[in-house]
């Protein structure tokens, strides 16, 4: 599927390519087709490429002289972007904890949506989630596929600090806290996964274009998954998705 | 060694950031005037990734245990060593001993010290710079020991001294270019951003510049999009942050402006209270 992209001088140094404003996952894989045949490049004039829900921006390492030259280019590679090799996309299974004592927020969604807990967490763990893109925060994945009766409003007043892998609702998104942080979002359970290992080669287990599940586990299966994940004992379950 | 026998405000280390992993959600970081950081590794020979020491406003109180040379350079603190003033973008040649002490800031407010061969913190993601949850400080602290390589050649005599034009730190304007949902302001929006002063409110910090004024506005959210250094967001009441080396990589606030590089280091040297003006530039 073709998209008609809109071309942007971002700054001195950089290009923004914008896709229809809308959350979709054709979208995200025009992104991601484009976005990894542009790295495959590996073109030295480029030092990164980030992406987000419809637009992706290319940053040079020196100013950008001609700029109708360099939409020209982009416009070219933009046609040829299905020669890049493919990538292959994974499903991830993710421990969450949905006890009280870590869902702030459950009884209040549940009371207002009108849900059982129960019914709250099963659809929670139903759903397959798509990672749009990771932002925010280091390590913090932008999901999409939230059951719609659980959507459910920011807070007015955000909390000065969740916990570290707080697994949270706001508005028609759902997503977990790699680290502490002052939230607007509403908190129902605890991931307690690493999700942001700045040491690792590979920072995050995920990447765009990967899917999410979460599945239920008591609070000693997180207490044990937990000390686990610390000493970088603990293996993430899962597959390989064919698009 | 280098010890810090008195923190100033929020002292830390950066060199020019984190580059290729902004993809993991992790700002770029580095230090918030990459002119003057440059100019300070530049006097020492140094490469110019080489990592400094950034202080705001206040310096620290530094004691040196090792023979090297070091530089001063952005904000002028009143330098001195072991209590005879030194002078800001020269060479200074340093002894085990010598302690450094900074007096009151006269001018600017991001002060850098650059030592001969950089300061060896651990690299994290490619980068030195520090950051909360990346590296494992996000400040120094008094009582830290910061490595330096030992300097090869102390007989280096050097009388270069660089100067600064004073507009670096001085000029009220910041040049932009319209950012991306900028035509989506009403004209009488549009003329007054540009005709409106600005003074730098207290919340500013290494992530965003926030201004004591706000501006009428109508413009709704938009669905999560990218941001970067530079980049002036309007928040639905009206605030104007604009954003620095530490900010998200993602943001949903409409995206008025883009600061060229020169003004985002220019907004770096400016402290609570400074006045400034957007002015439109057709090229950087």
């Amino acid at each position: 599927m073709d998209f008609i992209l809109t071309y942007h001088r971002y700054s001195e140094r950089s290009i923004l390519i914008e896709w229809p404003q809308d959350i979709d996952e054709n979208i995200l894989e025009d992104i991601m087709l484009f976005k990894n045949y542009l790295e495959g490049l590996g073109l030295k004039s480029i030092v990164d490429i980030i992406s987000a829900y419809n637009s992706m921006l290319i940053i040079y390492n020196e100013a950008i002289d001609n700029i109708n030259d360099a939409f020209l280019t982009l416009k070219r590679y933009y046609i040829k972007r299905k020669l890049g090799q493919s990538q292959t996309s994974r499903l991830w299974q993710i421990p969450v904890c949905y006890d009280e004592s870590f869902g702030w927020d459950l009884q209040e969604i549940s009371n207002k949506n009108m849900l059982s807990k129960g019914d709250l967490v099963r659809l929670h763990c139903q759903a397959i989630y798509r990672v749009y893109f990771i932002g925010f925060l280091p390590g913090f994945l932008y999901l999409g596929g939230l059951n719609g009766r659980l959507h459910f409003p920011r807070k007015k007043t955000p909390r000065k600090r969740i916990e570290k892998g707080a697994v949270a609702i706001g508005g028609n998104q759902t997503g977990i806290y790699p680290n502490e942080s002052p939230a607007g979002w509403h908190v129902i359970g605890n991931c307690p996964l690493k999700l942001f290992c700045p040491s690792n080669a590979k920072p995050c287990f995920a990447k765009p274009g990967d899917r999410v599940q979460f599945y239920q586990v008591s609070k000693d299966e997180h207490q044990k998954i937990c000390t686990a994940a610390e000493a970088g004992n603990f293996y993430i379950k899962h597959g390989v998705v064919d698009d | 060694m280098i010890e810090i026998i008195k923190s100033g405000l929020y002292d830390s280390i950066q060199d020019l950031g984190r580059m290729g992993v902004r993809q993991f959600g992790v700002p770029v970081s580095g230090v918030m005037d990459v002119y003057c950081a440059k100019l300070a590794n530049a006097l020492l020979d140094n490469d110019e990734e080489s990592a400094l020491l950034e202080f705001n406003w206040q310096g620290p109180q530094l004691k040196f245990h090792l023979d090297t040379y070091i530089s001063i350079s952005g904000a002028n603190c009143n330098p001195s060593l072991n209590v005879k003033p030194i002078k800001n973008n020269q060479r200074i040649r340093i002894r085990p001993g010598d302690v450094l002490t900074f007096g009151k800031c006269d001018m600017g407010f991001r002060g850098y010290i650059a030592v001969a061969g950089g300061f060896q913190s651990d690299k994290v993601m490619g980068s030195r710079s520090m950051y909360k949850h990346v590296t494992d400080k996000p400040v120094l602290l008094k009582g830290d020991m910061l490595q330096a390589k030992p300097c090869l050649n102390l007989n280096i005599v050097s009388r270069v001294s660089i100067k600064v034009p004073k507009s670096h730190f001085r000029s009220k304007y910041l040049d932009v270019m319209p950012g991306i949902e900028f035509g989506k302001l009403s004209k009488a929006v549009q003329k007054m951003l540009f005709q409106q002063k600005f003074t730098v409110a207290n919340a500013s910090n290494r992530m965003a510049y926030q201004c004591n004024e706000t501006v009428e506005n109508d413009l709704q959210s938009i669905i999560t999009t990218l941001v970067l250094p530079g980049t002036v967001q309007l928040t639905p009441s009206g605030e104007l942050m604009i954003l620095m080396r530490d900010c998200q990589t993602t943001g949903g606030y409409p995206r008025i402006f883009q600061l060229s590089e020169s003004s985002i280091n220019r907004l770096a040297q400016k402290k609570t209270g400074d006045e400034f003006r957007f002015k439109m530039v057709n090229k950087f």
